[in-house]
């Protein structure tokens, strides 16, 4: 087992860490970063729960080993209020309804954001092939589409 | 007292979203102590074996590998059920299904863990396997809970409710079906995990993703030995529950084992694999159902039989057997009525609750043949629902007491919104509609063990500074009962749910709740909370009249202020009503309960089904169907509900749409399938579930029939919302394309097979052919209800 010193920038901010080279970015970012807004779901990149952004595109994190992503940008949910605002998504997310349980919710959202951050004004069928990979087991799923939709409008 | 409502009722988000959009929110595996190690389970390869030894020394002897256990550390048996207690955490001289755990490690890491397990050599003696039904029926198989050979028949029931012999002589026409509802499991987000940590004064604390902390509590109690005082279990959120946590698991009581054990905190987060081998979900259930119908369409008897292959232990299957023939009187006035049932046991993963426990199957069966009943009396499906629709404040034959009733409104609504009766039968080939109904409990009449306790207990608590804090061992699933709460007390004293601080599911902290199972929350916690916020209530209205010399019914508590009625700005705010009311008569804190009426009926069985009310629902499914491939694509849901009032409408129709959700997936997608012992697909690639892609929009219809005995007049929706959609899709298919699939999940290839069936001049149906021979003795007969009347 060999280990490597990385650096990771990690909502805006650099982290050094110490990890051996088969840990998943998953692991590092709950284990050894204590960020535990990212969710394990399955581990085998079934259900979407881990989504994170890497370099502004949703990634598993159960699927990425820690020293591929060495020196890249990574958001979690942690870094997705900026100054303590929330983002027009988290926002619309708790006003429609759209986490019930919650599990899903920080991946779904960073998920939204990577579609909001390069359509303006996604259509519902826009949405639905966005999140086609994130598994909500409560909601149903339509609350989720209407609050992105509310978000996009609350970004004109 | 004013009249209108403060916050009932408005769509407001959850007290704890904004924790959740940030990622804020601390699920059991998000929680740490220093020095906490890993805990792994070893399953069972075997189906059925026994175990002739288990040599753990070379994992003990590995390097960071703490702590090795084996059935014999935990030898005592639990159950959820006092009467089935047939479970050991680590399996005992015998495994039963694969899956079944067998040891477990406690180790510095993840993957010390892993190693320490690969060393663990267990010899197996393998066993004949029982794997279905009809093997579970077979004399000649190995008994799975017992010595010898024999039928695995878990437990029978026949009961008899008026005279159904006589209900089938008067009938003009009589249909028997028979249907199959594969078995599914819940598949929640996040899978099962619990921390542990036993300290040095000799406490053992648990924090589990558990629906029901307080019969995790008492089961920790009985298998662990210790008493219950220097136990505390903390349910954390729970990433979904639908049921699958409802239970005490293997897992939590290794753990705390592992703790104990090694002083040291211990975290157990179950595998996605795991999670499908712990199951409890849904029974796989065959169903044969005869029905006697006069010629306005009226039911004039019921004779339905149920087979449940309940996999290898108990959990709630005696529960799940009874209600597969209880809650078929709560929708339709069914003058005489016969139920048989029996589950066998099997050396697959355990069945048991899942959303709409036991209810979903029957159904499913019953809503299929009254549209039958419909074509053959040249009738709609509307109209034969309507002539047999029980009515509010009524009894059935099998002794349930039925109070607010909006099952007529709901038929009518999605009738309605979806121009049913125009459209049904007259869409092109390939496109259909279909309708169906259901019932279900606002909380079971009877907690789990007897006790003539209440089943909810709530405090509220307020500070000199107006802070009001509620205590409730309520357990919040996702479902949203911690708002449900909030909103009911806040609604009392006239505040924002927002403002209140929660304090929820922690057997220290909490008066007792029941749990989340049986949609018991919002009827039972509600009514205690309302309770105990009226007491509070009460003795701050009574300080404020004091002070103010005004008559107590003349004050109002609204927008954070106490005042008189027509002068909202002449009163003190609450804070200062808070310290009147602490001056005056000493601390203001209060407690309030809930127990449900005493509803049981004079047989024995008669505990499951009874509750204080019932929710209503009724669905139009539409479907688009392909000829060729047999792609069933659902295209648009209409689903009106009772809930009795509706405390949050944003969190109503959340249930709503989670629960048509979940339906769809169990009437096209799902299914806990095997191969011999073997689970074909322990993933969710496997086992698939329907993502953003096959979900259609929903219209969600909340009809309010006001409870009379509801908190604000409130009844369930977790769980009543999916109980039609799956007939109602399979409705719409025989609509679409004139074939009965009578087995779900309706997959391609079984529409393709009944279509061509058609083609040859066949039926068009694809399902079972029939059911197995099997004695249930003669059943036990019950006098129905006094004052009932046969319609």
């Amino acid at each position: 087992m060999t280990e490597q010193v990385l650096s990771l920038q990690v909502n805006g901010v650099e982290h050094r860490i110490l990890t051996a080279d088969h840990r998943t970015l998953l692991e590092v970012l709950r284990e050894d970063m204590a960020m535990v807004g990212t969710k394990h779901g399955c581990d085998l990149g079934e259900c979407g729960a881990c989504t994170v952004l890497l370099d502004g595109r949703p990634v598993l994190a159960c699927l990425v080993l820690a020293v591929q992503v060495a020196g890249r940008t990574i958001t979690t949910i942690e870094g997705m209020a900026e100054d303590g605002i929330p983002h027009p998504l988290q926002t619309a997310f708790s006003e429609k309804g759209a986490a019930q349980c919650g599990y899903c919710t920080p991946a779904m959202l960073l998920t939204a954001r990577a579609l909001l951050d390069e359509v303006q004004a996604p259509g519902p069928d826009d949405i639905r092939q966005a999140l086609a990979g994130n598994l909500c087991r409560c909601t149903g799923y339509n609350k989720i589409i209407e609050a992105v939709e509310a978000a996009a409008g609350a970004q004109d | 007292m004013g009249t209108g409502h403060n916050v009932l009722g408005r769509a407001l988000p959850r007290v704890d979203s904004m924790e959740q959009v940030t990622g804020a929110t601390r699920f059991a595996d998000d929680l740490t102590l220093p020095g906490t190690l890993v805990g792994r389970q070893l399953l069972s390869t075997h189906p059925h074996a026994l175990i002739v030894g288990i040599d753990t020394s070379r994992a003990e002897a590995l390097d960071g590998v703490r702590a090795v256990i084996t059935g014999s550390d935990l030898p005592i048996t639990y159950g959820i059920l006092p009467v089935s207690q047939d479970e050991n955490a680590l399996a005992v001289d015998r495994v039963r299904y694969v899956g079944d755990p067998v040891a477990a490690v406690a180790a510095d890491n993840a993957e010390i863990a892993e190693r320490a397990l690969s060393l663990i050599e267990v010899d197996y003696e393998p066993l004949a396997e029982v794997v279905d039904l009809e093997q579970g029926l077979s004399e000649d198989r190995p008994l799975i809970h017992g010595e010898g050979s024999g039928r695995n028949v878990h437990r029978s029931v026949a009961l008899e409710f008026g005279d159904v012999d006589e209900g089938f002589g008067v009938a003009d026409h009589i249909r028997e079906d028979v249907f199959h509802y594969s078995g599914n499991t819940h598949a929640a987000l996040e899978t099962h995990c619990v921390l542990a940590s036993y300290d040095a004064s000799g406490k053992l604390t648990l924090w589990s993703s558990t629906q029901v902390p307080h019969y995790l509590h008492r089961s920790l109690e009985r298998v662990l030995e210790l008493p219950a005082g220097r136990i505390r279990v903390v349910a954390t959120p729970n990433g979904g529950g639908f049921g699958g946590k409802t239970e005490p698991f293997s897992h939590e009581f290794v753990a705390a084992k592992l703790s104990i054990l090694t002083g040291r905190p211990v975290r157990i987060n179950l595998s996605r694999e795991e999670v499908f081998y712990a199951h409890r979900g849904r029974h796989p259930v065959l169903m044969w159902v005869r029905t006697g119908f006069a010629s306005d369409g009226r039911i004039t008897a019921m004779h339905f039989r149920s087979f449940l292959d309940g996999g290898a232990y108990s959990s709630y299957g005696i529960v799940s057997l009874y209600y597969t023939g209880a809650l078929q009187t709560t929708t339709y006035q069914i003058p005489n009525y016969r139920f048989e049932g029996v589950r066998v046991f099997t050396n697959k993963p355990a069945c048991g609750p899942k959303r709409g426990h036991g209810t979903p199957q029957p159904r499913f069966a019953v809503e299929c043949q009254l549209d039958r009943a419909a074509e053959d009396l040249d009738m709609d499906p509307v109209g034969i629902r309507l002539v047999n629709a029980v009515e509010p404040d009524s009894s059935t034959v099998n002794h349930l007491r039925i109070t607010s009733c909006g099952l007529r409104d709901c038929i009518a609504k999605v009738a309605g919104a979806s121009d049913f009766t125009a459209r049904h039968g007259r869409l092109p080939h390939g496109q259909g509609l279909g309708l169906a109904v259901g019932a279900y409990m606002s909380g079971a009449g009877l907690p789990i063990y007897w006790n003539d306790m209440p089943q909810s207990e709530v405090q509220v608590k307020v500070d000199r500074g107006g802070g009001v804090t509620v205590y409730s061992m309520a357990t919040d699933v996702g479902q949203g009962s911690t708002t449900m709460l909030a909103t009911v007390v806040a609604e009392m004293l006239g505040l924002q749910p927002s403002d209140l601080a929660m304090v929820t599911a922690d057997t220290d902290l909490t008066p007792v709740d029941l749990g989340s199972y049986s949609s018991r929350v919002t009827f039972m916690a509600g009514n205690a909370a309302v309770e105990a916020a009226g007491k509070v209530r009460d003795r701050v209205v009574r300080a404020v009249a004091e002070k103010l010399e005004a008559n107590p019914s003349d004050l109002v508590l609204a927008d954070g202020r106490v005042s008189v009625a027509g002068d909202p700005a002449a009163g003190p705010d609450w804070s200062e009503a808070v310290r009147m009311a602490i001056a005056t008569e000493g601390p203001l804190i209060e407690s309030g309960s809930y127990r449900a009426p005493e509803l049981a009926g004079p047989y024995k069985g008669s505990g499951v089904g009874i509750s204080p009310a019932y929710s209503y629902s009724a669905c139009v499914a539409q479907v688009r169907c392909d000829a060729d491939t047999g792609m069933v694509v659902v295209e648009r849901v209409w689903l009106a509900h009772d809930v009795g009032r509706a405390i949050n409408s944003l969190l109503v129709e959340g249930q709503i749409e989670g629960g048509v959700y979940m339906g769809l997936g169990e009437a096209l997608l799902e299914e806990q399938a095997f191969r011999g012992g073997l689970h074909r697909g322990p993933s969710l690639l496997d086992y698939k579930i329907p993502t953003i892609l096959e979900m259609p929009p929903v219209e969600s219809i909340i009809v309010e029939s006001v409870d009379p005995e509801g908190p604000f007049g409130a009844k369930e929706v977790g769980q009543g919302p999916l109980l039609p959609v799956v007939p109602a899709v399979a409705n719409a298919v025989h609509d679409a394309l004139g074939v009965y699939i009578d087995e779900v999940p309706i997959t391609p290839d079984r529409v393709v097979a009944a279509l061509r069936d058609l083609a040859r001049g066949g039926s068009g149906r694809f399902g079972p052919e029939s059911v197995p021979d099997f004695d249930f003795g003669t059943p036990v007969r019950v006098e129905p209800p006094e004052g009932f009347v046969a319609p």
